[in-house]
């Protein structure tokens, strides 16, 4: 076989050497190319085989699942994980102190928020403008309403307040049924705006008629999600208009003050802000006036999410040509079309991806509220490691608020990523 | 600019917030619930327990107020607070009463514009070492490392009491009981100092009690006690009679299970304090019953004492100093007349 | 011919939008100093109510707590006669500290993991996506929580334990204690050689350099550096008779004494931000590698250049001025974050100023905008620094 010589181009296709295919092929390219990446692989198979079994023993195999307190798991054994703490902590940690017969209204609101959340996460599914229309004007007054219960207004609290709210409702839609017919689009604003502005009153008012759940009971992951939701919903107008603000060449001391808040607010710890609200926010307001402490954190989270909000939103200004500009100049848009139907609808599509990493970030930050005493998931943990029936299952708490963050914020990630390579094929010639 | 602070008052008040007027009583009867501030967490004071609810002597006491204000001692919100925020808390109006295990000193009465009520719990700054150290006395100390938590005299107290003594140590500062705790347990500091109430509730979460040991030493006096804003006095009063009822009850024989026949005994200061004869709630301005309403939701300083802190509970703090001064101690309330 | 030209009179002057720029700028203006008014004026109010006395006349009061331990006091704070101020400058010096130390090990750990994620080897490349993902989906503070309570404090010994390198730095769950150098007389001696070695290593280059332009002759600069910078020192440590003591910590009563120490919540403090950090480092020295193309590689080839020369003078060029950037705001971010030393009780300028200075004293005002200033002056250096570097490595268009 070896000596038979073959006419010049005649010699039939020999099935690559083993070294190449295979299983042995592919170990050979992907793990064990040079002598540096032999030695590498050695180097890590070595660490993981110390790190990964005892890790899978603590958590699974010698954990203990179930026990009602630290002695009975450690009874049992100590190598492992004691997960009864989690299964009986669990509730206190997603909902903190909220009644437990009303778990199901944050369940509730969760699930509207992921139902109307889908279409607009995934372009594919229909019904997106209209969930996205829902979940900016409707869905945060049934989140109050839902969480918290009636809101009490001063200004509501009797028949005669109710009765003009009602009136002055009537009268808004009146005036901007008016103005649509008109086409007068200041009538039209200033109409709807006092009708909308009347119903959330009267709904909050009412408020589903559900029992009052005061604000002091907020805690756990829910007061994390809530927190981190409500300050990136309300940063995002806020960064948007402070975007723009920096970006008005012609209104230099705009532009200087919306420059001075970003550059401020970002230069610092969230902790300072955070610091500020609780203990300089009381001496700003006039006497009397004071939110709780979750408002408090709330106010201090916006305007600390708003800087950075400005900075995502300024890259996607930035980012739209010139000529779009142009364009709507020439089509003789004022400044407000000009934003509203040509610049933002672009620049924002642009900075998902941003938005969503601020989110993540924000996400993140919201466990820092634990130093000026809110109950948020972190807190819920390291305060029942503080039970006598619980203590010195420090590794058991922080490895299961870890795994949650982990899973939410990797989940939030990934889709980011999957956004940006889907909106990355419209701007590629 | 007075219209606009109105302006924003208003736009405020309607936007989910409390309003924290001169009169707190009036204030808190129409939210339908007190304020009341508390700790972030420490076992037999104050703490969430596994459903979520707070339990503890000095929440016994933010529920005794609102027994006597609404007749009802769950009318309560809890504010959790932390060393730091907790004066904030309550001079924003955020908290109508503040019910932390907090000292009474000139400066927080005078300075920062607060009124101590009472004391419900006589304390001091103590030590707690490990017992293998073999330390006797505090002044065997020089040069040991101390975990403290921020945000407390007790950071003051220290340093003088070193100084004092001439000697040095290593502060570990931490921010919560929690973590001063873990520290001290996995000996990364030799002693840990707080208030002696502090260190037994720490001290039996420990993993073995028995090994550590409470040094004799008290380096301060630590009356703890409930506090309200300067300035309402009827408030004020609300809060340090509520408190006084508690220790009168004790005094009086008058617990939770006899307090309904007690309701009609024939000591006078029991029917006053009650409310079947006389008018003091009135003059308070709650309810005839305030007294009987109290004593029906929580029990008497006794019950409250052992309920969370006393003997039989994990914290197992003897009455000591807190035992009624017809028993050797000086809790001692004034008359109810 | 003279044409007459009416000035339109279809636009009224508010529709002139210079006009309406100033109409708008006057009432925000207006609307932000009425806006400061209110704030000032109710704080004026509110901190008389409470007894709050405005002014920086605290910052002369002695503190009266003590901050930091006598191990690791790197400001000389005395107990006894150091003030307010003191404290702020001693938190100040451990921030900038806790972030010096944090932005050189981040970068390294950066560095490495962003080109392991580059790897051939898909095991490395899983390890550090791992690593990369695991860390930067963990809320930094849970992490701080986690090195210091669940790896710091539970697998280093105790004190009276302690895990010694040759019996003279000992480890342990509250410090690292080492030997800390009492110079001798003489000792300036030895640190004038090392100055001059390093001038005359900047020297060398220089020259090499410039003889290489003409003559094209290399010289082993590296080499001759080394030697340099190593041999000068060394001949002159011994002529002076070796002018350093070492003062060696001892363990006595309580605690080691004698040398520095580097406290666990520094330790706790360092790994969390620099692994945290160093994540986000990765993704930004990835990005910044994979933006050189290939064709630059290719084209070094061409020219002749070898591999390693090529990673130095052509790939590494390119990506730093992509890594650069987003890299120092990573640092500004890692600065930031050590403020959440007040977790684990690292005395950082929030932990011991912001902290327990504005609980002693209740000048909220004064000591939270001093904070914030001192974080702006620390931002506003850095992004002046990289404003800097932009210019001097901005590409040069045509």
């Amino acid at each position: 076989m070896a000596d038979r010589t073959y006419e010049i181009g005649s010699h039939p296709d020999l099935p690559p050497p083993v070294s190449e295919t295979g299983v042995i092929g592919w170990l050979k390219h992907n793990l064990f190319s040079t002598w540096y990446n032999s030695l590498g692989t050695i180097f890590i198979l070595y660490l993981l085989y110390l790190a990964l079994p005892p890790l899978v023993d603590w958590t699974l195999l010698s954990a203990v699942w179930g026990g009602n307190s630290n002695q009975e798991c450690w009874a049992v054994t100590r190598e492992g994980a004691c997960w009864g703490f989690i299964d009986n902590r669990f509730s206190f940690l997603m909902y903190g102190f909220y009644d437990s017969d009303a778990y199901w209204r944050p369940n509730l609101v969760g699930i509207i928020f992921i139902l109307a959340m889908i279409p607009v996460l995934f372009r594919s599914i229909p019904g997106g403008n209209v969930a996205a229309v829902f979940l900016i004007f409707v869905f945060p007054w049934i989140t109050v309403s839902m969480l918290y219960g009636p809101v009490n207004m001063t200004t509501m609290g009797s028949s005669v307040g109710v009765t003009i709210y009602s009136l002055v409702l009537l009268a808004g839609l009146g005036l901007g049924w008016h103005g649509r017919k008109n086409l007068n689009l200041l009538l039209m604003g200033i109409g709807f705006g006092v009708a909308y502005f009347c119903a959330i009153a009267l709904f909050l008012r009412w408020g589903f008629g559900l029992k009052v759940i005061g604000t002091d009971k907020f805690g756990g992951l829910m007061l994390t999600l809530i927190l981190a939701t409500v300050s990136i919903g309300v940063s995002m107008p806020l960064g948007i208009v402070l975007a723009l603000g920096r970006q008005n060449q012609k209104m230099p001391i705009v532009r200087t003050l919306c420059i001075g808040f970003i550059e401020l607010v970002r230069a610092v710890p969230l902790i300072t802000v955070l610091f500020m609200a609780q203990f300089m926010l009381p001496l700003f307001l006039p006497e009397g006036v004071d939110f709780d402490n979750i408002v408090r954190a709330l106010v201090g989270m916006s305007l600390f999410a708003a800087a950075y909000m400005a900075e995502v939103v300024r890259g996607g200004l930035q980012a739209i040509g010139k000529g779009q500009y142009e364009a709507a100049d020439a089509l003789g848009l004022n400044y407000f079309l000009k934003m509203r139907f040509i610049i933002m609808p672009q620049a924002l599509k642009i900075v998902i991806p941003g938005i969503v990493s601020t989110f993540i970030g924000l996400f993140k930050d919201t466990t820092l509220v634990l130093i000026i005493g809110l109950f948020d998931f972190l807190q819920t943990g390291v305060s029942s490691l503080a039970d006598t029936k619980w203590n010195g299952l420090e590794h058991e708490a922080y490895f299961f608020i870890g795994l949650v963050f982990f899973v939410l914020c990797f989940g939030m990630s990934r889709y980011s990523m999957y956004l940006e390579k889907k909106l990355d094929t419209g701007y590629k010639r | 600019m007075k219209y606009l602070k109105h302006l924003t008052a208003a736009a405020a008040v309607a936007l989910l917030s409390t309003a924290a007027g001169a009169a707190t009583l009036d204030d808190v009867k129409s939210k339908g619930v007190l304020d009341c501030g508390v700790t972030t967490g420490l076992a037999g004071f104050a703490a969430p327990d596994d459903s979520g609810k707070w339990q503890g002597f000095d929440v016994d006491f933010c529920r005794a107020v609102s027994a006597a204000v609404f007749g009802n001692p769950d009318k309560v919100k809890y504010t959790p607070t932390t060393g730091k925020t907790r004066f904030t808390a309550l001079q924003s109006g955020e908290v109508d009463l503040l019910a932390r295990n907090t000292t009474w000193t000139f400066s927080r009465d005078v300075d920062l514009g607060f009124e101590f009520v009472g004391v419900n719990y006589y304390d001091g700054q103590g030590f707690m070492v490990r017992k293998d150290l073999g330390v006797k006395s505090a002044t065997e100390l020089d040069g040991a490392t101390v975990c403290i938590q921020t945000g407390t005299t007790t950071e003051l107290n220290l340093a003088d009491y070193f100084r004092a003594n001439n000697m040095s140590f290593s502060p570990v500062v931490i921010e919560t009981n929690a973590e001063a705790r873990a520290n001290y347990e996995k000996g990364a500091c030799d002693v840990y100092t707080t208030d002696r109430s502090g260190l037994a509730a720490t001290r039996v979460v420990l993993p073995d009690p028995g090994a550590h040991v409470v040094l004799p030493e008290i380096i301060s006096k630590e009356p703890l006690g409930p506090l309200v804003r300067h300035g309402d006095n009827q408030w004020g009063d609300i809060a340090r009679w509520t408190l006084n009822a508690l220790v009168t009850a004790e005094e009086l024989g008058v617990t939770q299970a006899n307090v309904d026949s007690m309701k009609s005994s024939k000591n006078p200061e029991v029917r006053r304090l009650l409310g079947s004869e006389g008018s003091l709630g009135e003059m308070l301005g709650l309810s005839k019953d305030w007294g009987y309403h109290v004593i029906k939701s929580v029990g008497n300083y006794s019950e409250i004492y052992e309920r969370h802190i006393g003997a039989n509970t994990p914290l197992g703090l003897a009455r000591g100093v807190n035992a009624l001064w017809t028993s050797g101690g000086i809790l001692y309330s004034p008359p109810f007349r | 011919m003279a044409v007459e030209v009416e000035s339109s009179p279809r636009t009224h002057w508010w529709n002139d939008e210079r006009i309406r720029a100033i109409l708008v700028q006057v009432l925000v203006v207006g609307l932000f100093a009425g806006f400061i008014w209110f704030i000032v004026d109710n704080t004026a109010i509110n901190m008389e109510k409470r007894g709050l006395k405005a002014g920086f006349g605290f910052m002369d009061d002695i503190a009266g707590f003590q901050p930091t331990s006598p191990g690791f006091n790197i400001t000389n704070f005395d107990v006894n006669i150091s003030t307010h101020s003191e404290v702020f400058f001693l938190g100040l010096v451990n921030t900038l500290m806790i972030a010096a130390v944090g932005i050189v090990l981040a970068t390294i750990v950066g560095f490495v993991f962003g080109v392991m994620r580059l790897s051939d080897n898909i095991l490395i490349k899983f390890v550090a996506a791992v690593y990369v993902e695991g860390t930067r989906n963990i809320p930094l503070l849970l992490q701080i929580l986690a090195w210091y309570l669940g790896v710091i404090l539970a697998v280093f010994p105790a004190v009276r334990k302690s895990w010694d390198w040759g019996e003279v730095i000992f480890f342990n769950n509250r410090y690292i204690a080492f030997p800390s150098p009492i110079p001798q007389s003489g000792f300036w001696i030895f640190m004038a050689s090392v100055a001059i070695a390093i001038v005359a290593v900047v020297f060398l280059r220089r020259w090499a350099h410039q003889r290489q332009d003409a003559t094209g002759q290399q010289f082993p600069v590296f080499w001759a550096s080394v030697a340099i910078l190593i041999g000068l020192p060394t001949v002159v440590w011994f002529i002076t008779g070796q002018p350093l003591a070492w003062d060696v910590p001892e363990l006595k009563g309580f605690n080691y004494r004698g040398g520095g120490q580097l406290p666990a919540s520094f330790l706790g403090m360092l790994f969390a931000l620099t692994f945290y950090t160093g994540a986000f480092i990765a993704e930004n020295v990835r990005a910044g590698i994979q933006s050189v193309s290939h064709g630059q590689t290719e084209a070094a080839y061409a020219v002749g250049l070898r591999p390693g020369t090529t990673t130095r003078l052509i790939i590494i060029p390119q990506a730093l001025r992509v890594i650069v950037p987003p890299v120092t705001s990573q640092y500004l971010n890692l600065t930031k974050n050590s403020s959440l030393a007040i977790a684990i009780g690292y005395p950082d300028l929030v932990n011991i100023f912001t902290g327990i200075s504005l609980n002693q004293t209740g000048n909220a005002v004064e000591i939270i905008l001093m904070t914030m200033l001192v974080y702006l002056t620390i931002s506003l250096l850095i992004s002046a620094y990289m404003n800097w570097y932009n210019k001097r490595v901005a590409l040069v268009e045509r």
